[in-house]
């Protein structure tokens, strides 16, 4: 009987024991991971409260908790304001001790944490901003990149775009670093396939009215319209430029940041024919459509986008990374991560370069009518998959000092 | 083809209508705020909120009970107007003894707790309405191409200003709910009752509100942060108009609708401060606004 007991007890030493060496190196025993998203304002459907769902089903589905580790999951919004997100990073890693930031849609607000990040030794993993820079001049030993960037969109959507014969581009541009990112990697992807620019409008971020902005891109005869913003400013430019006639009239829109939340908002009646790029859909393959649905479930419904499944993949990837190394030191998780290959259900089998950026293939699809759509959420053809290693900017040209030439 | 400041004319009278249009929108909301604020003395932050409410109602009316358009123009002020009669009654009544402060951090709040139950059940995202089968088309002036739904925007604004205007300055029942504002001792003496008299104004400023919330759903997505985009610049527009300036509201609403709209034109990138730069120097010389009453 004794004997019994203390096989007991000792088992429960051991098991003390061991969840306390796997959390040796990891600061405060806990992994704090910061879903800092935009939480009410024009991207919270594109990421937002679902980017709190994928970080949380990936600590989940990796079973980490199951080997003693504990991770948590905080989540804070930044109101798409730069200053806003700085002070919420500052008090996220030298407060509270968060390890790693995830997500962060909106350029401005991802290169300010991008900094800070840097300057604090911890991680930074973006999936939410668009601009290239975060892996180009103002790359990070501590950031990694996933999911989507201004290069890789720009150069699927413009590149096919203007090689089937629309070689005059106007740019409605939302007016800060990812607008201004998206249309300067558009710019050349067209030239570089024969095409011009002939004109741009900056507008301020979220604008409601887009016609007086339609009007002038009507007025360049430019053969395509080229919409260098995101979200809710997508949808209103797309939704006005069907009740100003601009399709009939002859002109082509090319959605370049287009999430599938978008066209679920605009209805496929208004959003039929729309030719972009995105780097996932919940409809590829097994994995995608389980994910898809266990999501859906978990955030009011909504099919993941690509920022949520990017959330999802990094956040993985990341743990396996910590687990690897028994140590949640930021410099040392990103360099991990850098060094292992990537393999998770929703992007495949892939890695991470040296500039931070993550590799994979990327979809050229267009949306369905609305007889072709069999059932919800069904809105995508593909029309072509662009292989991963054309997908995103040659890790030369990208001005990384990190890149050794 | 003449030019002006390297605009094609044209081009120019296209961007002047565009710009019309938008005045249209805040005139009607600055016009509620107006009549608010005049006969109330109630600075309602909550405008904003009651026209995205006004939308969604819209967009209720059609996806539960298949009710059109030109219904939902009818019932969705009237639903709306009411929720605002209950506020009213409810929680505004009990602020008019202090100070314009108490009302205005009421009202925000409001907007705050609307703004964000409805962004929780649907997202940022905004839903579609479809425009009205008889307005599908356009006219082409020739300039430009005006779609039928935006001449009737501007159409309609200048029916329900213009109306507006004529019951509180040149009717009966105005010139009692105007003495109700400056004595409502001495009003409510001549036997008229005055808090159902401000219950309804508030009432009617409202559905003003969802009024012009149901005439921008074909154009805009149906979110719940329509209004909260609108509501700081539709608040400039009755600054500069001079508050609670019925007139003054809806002749500036039209105006910097334009002065936006040209903005858009020649330097895109201000077009969202314009507005403010104005308000500015229209307070640092004339305080009380364009068409305000020193008091």
């Amino acid at each position: 009987m004794n004997g019994f007991k203390g096989s007991i007890f000792s088992l429960a030493v051991a098991a003390a024991l061991g969840a306390g060496a796997a959390q040796a190196q990891i600061s405060d025993g806990v992994i704090k991971i910061g879903v800092l998203s935009d939480m009410s304002s024009l991207y919270t459907d594109l990421a937002g409260a679902g980017s709190v769902v994928a970080a949380k089903m990936a600590v989940e589905d990796s079973g980490i908790e199951k080997r003693g580790y504990k991770v948590e999951i905080l989540s804070a919004d930044h109101q798409n304001k730069p200053d806003v997100g700085s002070n919420i990073a500052r008090q996220w890693y030298d407060v509270d001790h968060v390890d790693a930031i995830v997500d962060v849609p909106n350029s401005g607000v991802a290169l300010a944490v991008n900094q800070i990040t840097r300057d604090k030794g911890k991680a930074f993993l973006a999936v939410g901003p668009g601009t290239s820079d975060l892996t180009g001049k103002a790359c990070s030993p501590n950031t990694v990149h996933w999911s989507y960037d201004t290069w890789m969109l720009a150069n699927g959507t413009g590149t096919a775009i203007t090689k089937q014969g629309g070689d005059s581009w106007f740019f409605i541009t939302a007016d800060y670093a990812f607008g201004a990112a998206l249309e300067r990697d558009t710019t050349a992807a067209v030239i570089r396939n024969g095409g011009k620019v002939l004109g741009d409008v900056k507008v301020p971020l979220n604008t409601q009215d887009f016609s007086s902005f339609l009007l002038q891109a009507q007025a360049s005869k430019a053969k395509i319209i080229g919409l260098a913003n995101a979200g809710g400013d997508t949808t209103n430019s797309i939704k006005q430029a069907a009740e100003f006639g601009i399709v009939k009239g002859g002109q082509k829109l090319a959605g370049l940041l287009v999430f599938i939340t978008d066209i679920h908002a605009l209805g496929l009646q208004t959003a039929q024919g729309l030719t972009f790029t995105t780097t996932f859909y919940w409809d590829l393959n097994d994995h995608t459509r389980a994910f898809a649905k266990r999501f859906s479930a978990a955030d009011k419904g909504i099919y993941p986008t690509m920022v949520h499944a990017g959330v999802y993949a990094v956040v993985l990837d990341y743990l396996k990374a910590v687990e690897a190394l028994k140590s949640d030191d930021g410099t040392k998780v990103i360099a991990k991560m850098k060094e292992m290959p990537t393999d998770d259900p929703l992007f495949g089998k892939g890695s991470i370069r040296a500039d931070g950026r993550k590799i994979h293939p990327a979809y050229l699809v267009q949306v369905k009518s609305p007889a072709e759509s069999k059932a919800p959420w069904d809105y995508y053809k593909i029309l072509a998959t662009i292989p991963a290693d054309q997908a995103f900017r040659p890790l030369s040209e990208g001005d990384c000092p990190l890149v050794k030439k | 083809m003449t030019e002006i400041f390297g605009i094609p004319v044209q081009a120019l009278f296209g961007q002047l209508l565009i710009g019309l249009i938008n005045g249209a929108f805040y005139a009607m909301l600055s016009l509620g705020l107006a009549v608010i604020f005049g006969l109330l003395n109630i600075i309602n932050f909550s405008h904003g909120a009651q026209y995205m409410l006004g939308a969604f109602c819209a967009y209720f009316l059609l996806e539960w009970a298949g009710v059109g358009y030109w219904w939902a123009l009818l019932i969705a002020p009237i639903v709306v107007g009411l929720t605002g009669v209950i506020i009213e009654r409810t929680m505004l009544s009990r602020l008019y003894k202090l100070d314009h402060l108490y009302g205005l951090l009421l009202t925000f709040g409001l907007a705050l707790v609307f703004q964000g139950v409805f962004t929780n059940y649907y997202g940022s995202s905004g839903q579609p309405y479809h425009l009205p089968d008889e307005f599908a088309g356009a006219f082409n002036l020739g300039f430009m191409f005006l779609p039928k739904y935006r001449a009737w925007v501007i159409l309609a604004s200048v029916i329900v200003c213009g109306t507006t205007w004529f019951v509180i300055e040149r009717t009966k029942l105005g010139s009692y709910l105007r003495a109700a504002t400056e004595n409502p001792a001495m009003v409510q003496a001549f036997g008229i009752n005055v808090p159902r008299m401000i219950t309804l104004t508030y009432g009617f400023g409202v559905a003003l509100a969802a009024f012009a919330g149901v005439m921008a759903a074909p154009i805009y997505q149906v979110s719940p942060l329509m209004g909260a985009n609108l509501i700081i610049v539709v608040f400039a527009v009755v600054v500069i108009g001079g508050m609670g300036s019925i007139l003054g509201a809806v002749i500036t609403g039209f105006g910097l609708g334009v002065i936006e709209g040209l903005t858009k034109v020649f330097y895109a990138e201000a077009s969202n401060t314009v507005i403010f730069v104005i308000m500015v120097i229209v307070l640092l010389i004339k305080p009380a606004g364009l068409f305000g009453r020193e008091r």
